[in-house]
């Protein structure tokens, strides 16, 4: 079984956000990148599924040289080859379209997204990879087993829970729940050494795009916190009502 | 015109479909032109949306899937100058898919209606609620997926005439069980959240949550720490790689506000923290804070609101 699994290299959750001082981009001066926290969820799906099965698992990540770094955790944690598709990304479908040419030219049967990745939180890529390949998808995907030919993954809707059965390949859009967090693995030094010498390919990617970022900016500053003495909590429901509008 | 898909659930309207015509609505006022809803055959009362600004309104049989409909709607494309999707679990698939088929340009996450049509620009939240992106739609058919919630339903009447409309469609997953919680606030859709944490001490101290909750009309959800020691089940999970919310009214009780957590629900128009610790994060980032004991502030506060709804 052929496993490819989407990876952005994506600023540290913790990591104060600036921007450029024209507002053009993200200033990724002092900003650790880390693996997509969505799709380390996957990566360890990935990894169980080959540890249950058998499989081969390949990394991709659409972006500039950079980005080496976080694909090569990613064999550092268990997959087996890493692909970089050398190309700024800057719009989905192009992200989406440079994937599928990859995909096309490679046989896989699971393709493995997060569901989004934090920087833009666009959660496009994997539904339009699926519609490019024309295969089947699940997006917010809390569970999946393989058996054969055939996935079954449970997938969070609005207010529960559905379940889908599709023959593969197929796409998944990944959340926590496809593995849990105390699955996720770090980085051993056998894992560290044996990642400097798994194959990493480069590939051309496409540019361009049907959108363009005009603008990033922070939202406004919260004003001040305003404190309400705990056996005045009629206070609150006041300002709730009269000052904020919220009941 | 603007085509609108406008979603049901149990043939019944969300408040995100309203939301979706009002925003089409907008969207065409400002390009001079109609706006087109296209909703399930088995939806009720479909010309209701003509209040919301819905010139035509479509019925068909709907695919069962996101990706199903947007196959259908991929070929109602004559005449059409935007799509307008709300970004609910259907939309969040349904919107991408459709953009991959007919090349289309996508916000998603977006969170103003558009600033001009010529390209079409609008905002949208990216960096997880820490940045907005200024977005041009600049090629092909702009597709817009907007936040529930974060754009109001404005009462404006369209002509409102229905057609029946057939468009084939496929499923290409076979939906199996499907669980939804009945007579309870879907939390992503909530207008008052109430969210608790490690503070509440164990998950049979959860009543007065949920009391609270009921007064509100709200929606229950919790911290990660809560959902990853089994005290509540993980869809309440709110915060990155969890549930991202965007209530009008965010209330948390025992929560530090972890960045994580934040990432989740800073969109909130209105946060109140309860917490015992003065120095807990979560009261940056709140409008409202109470420094005191679960315990005893929420059970003051169900007494409060509780006078407050008899009142009002």
């Amino acid at each position: 079984m052929n496993i490819l699994v989407c990876i952005s290299h994506v600023p540290d959750t913790t990591a104060k956000i600036n921007f450029a001082a024209d507002g053009s981009a993200l200033d990724p001066a002092g900003v650790q990148f880390v693996i997509n926290p969505y799709d380390e969820f996957g990566l360890t799906k990935a990894l169980h599924i080959k540890e249950a099965q058998g499989a081969t698992i390949t990394v991709l990540n659409v972006g500039g040289p950079e980005t080496e770094p976080t694909l090569r955790k990613a064999l550092a944690i268990g997959a087996d080859q890493a692909v970089r598709i050398n190309a700024t990304p800057t719009d989905a479908i192009t992200v989406a379209k440079s994937i599928k040419n990859h995909i096309q030219a490679n046989a896989y049967d699971l393709i493995i997204c997060g569901q989004e990745s934090i920087d833009y939180n666009g959660q496009q890529v994997p539904a339009m990879l699926a519609a490019l390949l024309d295969v089947p998808m699940v997006n917010a995907c809390v569970g999946l087993t393989i058996d054969g030919s055939t996935a079954t993954a449970k997938a969070e809707i609005d207010g529960g829970h559905a379940t889908y059965t599709a023959n593969l390949p197929m796409v998944i859009g990944g959340k926590k729940g496809l593995v849990e967090e105390k699955d996720l693995r770090i980085p051993n030094m056998r894992g560290i050494m044996t990642a400097r010498t798994k194959p990493l390919s480069v590939e051309e990617g496409l540019s361009g795009g049907n959108t363009a970022a005009k603008a990033f900016r922070k939202p406004a500053a919260k004003s001040a916190v305003k404190m309400v003495a705990p056996d005045q909590v009629n206070e609150l429901v006041r300002l709730l009502h009269e000052e904020s509008k919220s009941i | 015109m603007i085509l609108v898909f406008v979603e049901s659930w149990n043939n019944q309207f969300k408040k995100a479909s309203f939301e979706a015509v009002s925003y089409a609505r907008n969207w065409a006022d400002m390009a001079g032109c109609s706006v087109k809803a296209v909703v399930s055959s088995g939806a009720s009362n479909p010309e209701s949306l003509a209040q919301y600004g819905a010139d035509s309104i479509a019925t068909l049989e709907l695919a069962a899937t996101g990706a199903g409909m947007a196959g259908q709607l991929s070929t109602m494309m004559d005449g059409v100058q935007g799509v307008v999707v709300a970004g609910t679990a259907v939309g969040k698939t349904l919107a991408p898919t459709l953009a991959a088929l007919i090349d289309g340009a996508l916000s998603t996450n977006t969170t103003s209606t558009p600033s001009s049509v010529g390209p079409v620009v609008v905002e949208r939240g990216a960096f997880s609620s820490k940045g907005i992106e200024t977005i041009a739609l600049s090629e092909g058919m702009p597709i817009v997926s907007f936040v529930p919630n974060a754009i109001g339903i404005e009462e404006k009447a369209g002509a409102g005439s229905i057609e029946s409309a057939s468009a084939a469609g496929t499923d290409k997953v076979a939906v199996g069980e499907v669980s939804v919680a009945s007579g309870k606030v879907a939390l992503p859709e909530a207008e008052v959240v109430v969210s608790a944490g490690r503070g509440l001490k164990g998950p049979e101290n959860w009543g007065m949550i949920e009391e609270l909750a009921e007064v509100l009309g709200a929606a229950t959800a919790c911290s990660k720490p809560v959902s990853d020691i089994g005290w509540r089940p993980h869809s309440e999970h709110v915060g990155q790689t969890g549930i991202q919310v965007n209530p009008n009214l965010y209330i948390a009780i025992g929560i530090s506000g972890a960045i994580q957590h934040l990432a989740g629900v800073s969109a909130s128009k209105t946060i109140v923290a309860i917490n015992t610790d003065p120095e807990a994060p979560f009261f940056k980032a709140a409008d409202y804070g109470i420094v005191g004991d679960a315990f005893d502030v929420v059970p003051r506060l169900i007494e409060e609101l509780r006078a407050f709804k008899a009142a009002n």
